[in-house]
């Protein structure tokens, strides 16, 4: 065998591995082997990054403002795959806290999702009613009221608050304890443990489009998700700052719960 | 070798004697027969020796508050009931008031909302409120937990009680519940009568019980002297909702729980805000002093028709509920 042979030899060996390689990354799907893949939570004001503290935004109302706190619980996740089949996420390990003043907490990452191809993921935007009637021993991580969900809890009327945000604007009236034109929406509301009340329960379910997730063991999809934090005020309802300067468990934070289910869009999906 | 083994056996006896005067048998949660079943998740957190006494020292521990100077058991005093007695509505950190007049935590094991407004519908989250309450303790529990972390004390306590020095919001919470739902006051002579002693009760009292259950029971229903719901009993309007604040519903305007009238003699002030400060105006209330208000509950519509004498026979028969094992109960105090 001369030089050349081997190298001929040699060089179709590569190919056919790498084939097969690329092969498995397509088209092999095992839903007995698993994967992970990201969901990342990239807050925006209207068509710009979301900067806490800065800046001068104004709202449908053309109110000035800006904002200095923008937290919400992403829960209950499932990844729906296109055989038809649907991955919910275990209970305990799906509840996370997104902060725009912590970037790691804005990239969720699932894993042991079962190979293949998903089109959709779903998510509750707050905390279930059943999580919020559950004993201590099942609210820690994100939920512990002491720990990562400090401020994302009302003490005085047991529940998670779903969505927090907080901001500056100049038709706001003067805030005595803090001496700032401050607007503070907190909401929240699961149902109600015994008596029904309001249910700001939001579940959001985000198409991917044309472009898959494919889920496989070597390969982690991220699906970069656009949050409108002018969606929160503007929409069916456009907040006003200087009407509504403070809104948390009152019937009226129905509307802005309302908004807010539609901030949440697909810019896209990579697959590598 | 016979005098060594007589020997061994007497100290033995006298081993296990000293043992038992000095701490009688941890018993653990014991429901009364006389009780309907306890409502606390008894087995998401099991009541242990250690995990009582940890909670009884978190009851009584200075640091859950900002500066240290409030505990739980500075509105909730074992004389009283694990109540706040001759304060209208609470006294917090800094001297400041807060709105309300502090229940007595007692027989928390069978409630499931707790609070005037019933706002809190699990004891283990219980505990954050007041020590987040910027009028009571105004500290963050993170915080509490640092301090805790810091001391020499508590890291065993935790140990002894959850199988490791970990101090977390879980652990110290569901320690407090321990110690709350140990509170059980289920031994006072109404007790006795109702469980069978005949003599437990003198006539005027058997008659003051008689009345009671035509006139009051309806609300403050037999044995935990609560049916748990929220009603308006016809005081005077102010600015508290009460249970609307949390159903948001106007049909619950100013509404509030029906209080346990168990050691009532030893909880005054009466009423969420404390307005009534002695047995003899409560009658009197119910007698002829109920607003006609918004939500006024049907039941009082036209007031609560008592003689004179059969008020003393009802305030007879609510003394009777004093019950001095549970103010006494050395396992409970703070020493
Ligand atoms: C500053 C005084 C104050 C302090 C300190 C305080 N409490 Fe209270 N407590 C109150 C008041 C007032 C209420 C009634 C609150 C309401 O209804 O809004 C209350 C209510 C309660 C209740 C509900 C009882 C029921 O039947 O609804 C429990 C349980 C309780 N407290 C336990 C505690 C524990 C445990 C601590 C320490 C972590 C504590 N409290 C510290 C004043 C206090
Ligand atoms: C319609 C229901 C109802 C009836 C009937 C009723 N109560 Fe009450 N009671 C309440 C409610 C509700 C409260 C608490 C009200 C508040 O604080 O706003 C209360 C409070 C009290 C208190 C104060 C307890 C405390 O710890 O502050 C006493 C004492 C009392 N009731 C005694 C009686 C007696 C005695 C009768 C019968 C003569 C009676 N009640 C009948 C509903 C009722």
């Amino acid at each position: 065998m001369t030089f050349k042979n081997i190298f001929f030899a040699l060089s179709l060996f590569t190919a056919t591995l790498f084939i097969a390689s690329c092969d498995k990354d397509k088209n092999d799907i095992d839903p007995n082997e698993k994967g992970s893949m990201t969901l990342h939570f990239d807050n925006r004001l209207g068509n710009a990054d979301l900067v806490l503290n800065t800046g001068t935004y104004n709202n449908a109302l053309n109110q000035p403002f800006s904002l200095t706190m923008f937290n919400y619980f992403v829960s209950n996740i499932q990844f729906h795959n296109i055989d038809g089949t649907t991955y919910t996420v275990p209970q305990n390990e799906s509840y996370f806290l997104v902060k725009e003043s912590d970037p790691e907490s804005q990239e969720i990452t699932i894993d042991n999702i079962p190979e293949g191809d998903y089109d959709k993921v779903t998510f509750v935007v707050g905390v279930d009613s059943t999580r919020n009637t559950m004993p201590i021993a099942d609210r820690t991580g994100a939920l512990d009221p002491a720990g990562e969900a400090a401020g994302m809890y009302w003490m005085w009327n047991s529940g998670y608050i779903f969505l927090k945000m907080e901001g500056l604007s100049s038709v706001a009236p003067l805030d005595s304890a803090s001496n700032t034109n401050l607007f503070q929406y907190h909401i929240g509301g699961f149902g109600g443990y015994s008596s029904p009340t309001i249910n700001n329960i939001k579940t959001v379910a985000l198409p991917f489009g044309s472009t898959k997730a494919e889920i496989r063991t070597d390969v982690a999809p991220e699906a970069h998700i656009f949050v409108d934090a002018a969606k929160v005020i503007n929409g069916t309802t456009n907040i006003d700052f200087a009407a509504y300067p403070v809104v948390m468990f009152n019937p009226y934070s129905t509307n802005i719960a309302n908004n807010y289910a539609n901030m949440f869009a697909i810019d896209h999906i990579h697959n590598d | 070798m016979k005098q060594y083994l007589w020997t061994s056996i007497l100290c033995l006896g006298v081993f296990a004697a000293c043992q038992k005067n000095d701490k009688p048998e941890f018993t653990g949660f014991e429901n009364p027969t006389h009780f309907p079943t306890a409502t606390y998740p008894f087995n998401s957190n099991p009541v242990t020796e250690a995990g009582f006494e940890l909670g009884r020292k978190l009851f009584y521990e200075g640091k859950l508050s900002r500066d240290g100077s409030i505990s739980c058991g500075s509105c909730h005093l074992q004389s009283a009931a694990f109540s706040h007695v001759d304060h209208t509505v609470s006294h917090g950190i800094d001297d400041k008031l807060g709105t309300r007049n502090a229940p007595a935590v007692q027989n928390m094991a069978w409630s499931s909302t707790f609070m005037w407004d019933g706002g809190v519908h699990n004891l283990d989250m219980f505990s954050f409120s007041p020590i987040e309450n910027p009028v009571e303790m105004d500290e963050k529990v993170a915080n509490v937990l640092l301090k805790l972390q810091a001391t020499t004390t508590y890291p065993p306590l935790f140990k002894a009680a959850f199988g490791t020095e970990e101090i977390n919001s879980m652990r110290m919470m569901q320690a407090l519940s321990q110690f709350m739902c140990m509170l059980v006051s289920a031994n006072s002579r109404y007790d006795q009568f109702v469980q069978g002693n005949n003599d437990a009760l003198n006539a005027t009292e058997k008659e003051g019980l008689t009345i009671f259950r035509a006139k009051c029971a309806n609300c403050h229903t037999e044995p935990l002297f609560t049916d748990n719901s929220f009603r308006n009993n016809g005081l005077p309007i102010g600015n508290d909702k009460g249970r609307s604040r949390i159903t948001l519903n106007p049909a619950d305007d100013y509404t509030f729980k029906v209080p346990s009238l168990r050691n009532i003699e030893k909880t005054m002030p009466y009423m969420h805000n404390g307005s009534l400060h002695s047995l003899d105006a409560v009658l009197d209330h119910y007698q002829n002093g109920i607003q006609q208000t918004p939500n006024l509950d049907p039941l009082l519509t036209n007031g609560l028709a008592l003689s004179d004498a059969e008020k003393e026979q009802l305030k007879a028969f609510l003394l009777s509920l004093t019950d001095n094992d549970f103010i006494r109960e050395p396992k409970f105090s703070e020493f």
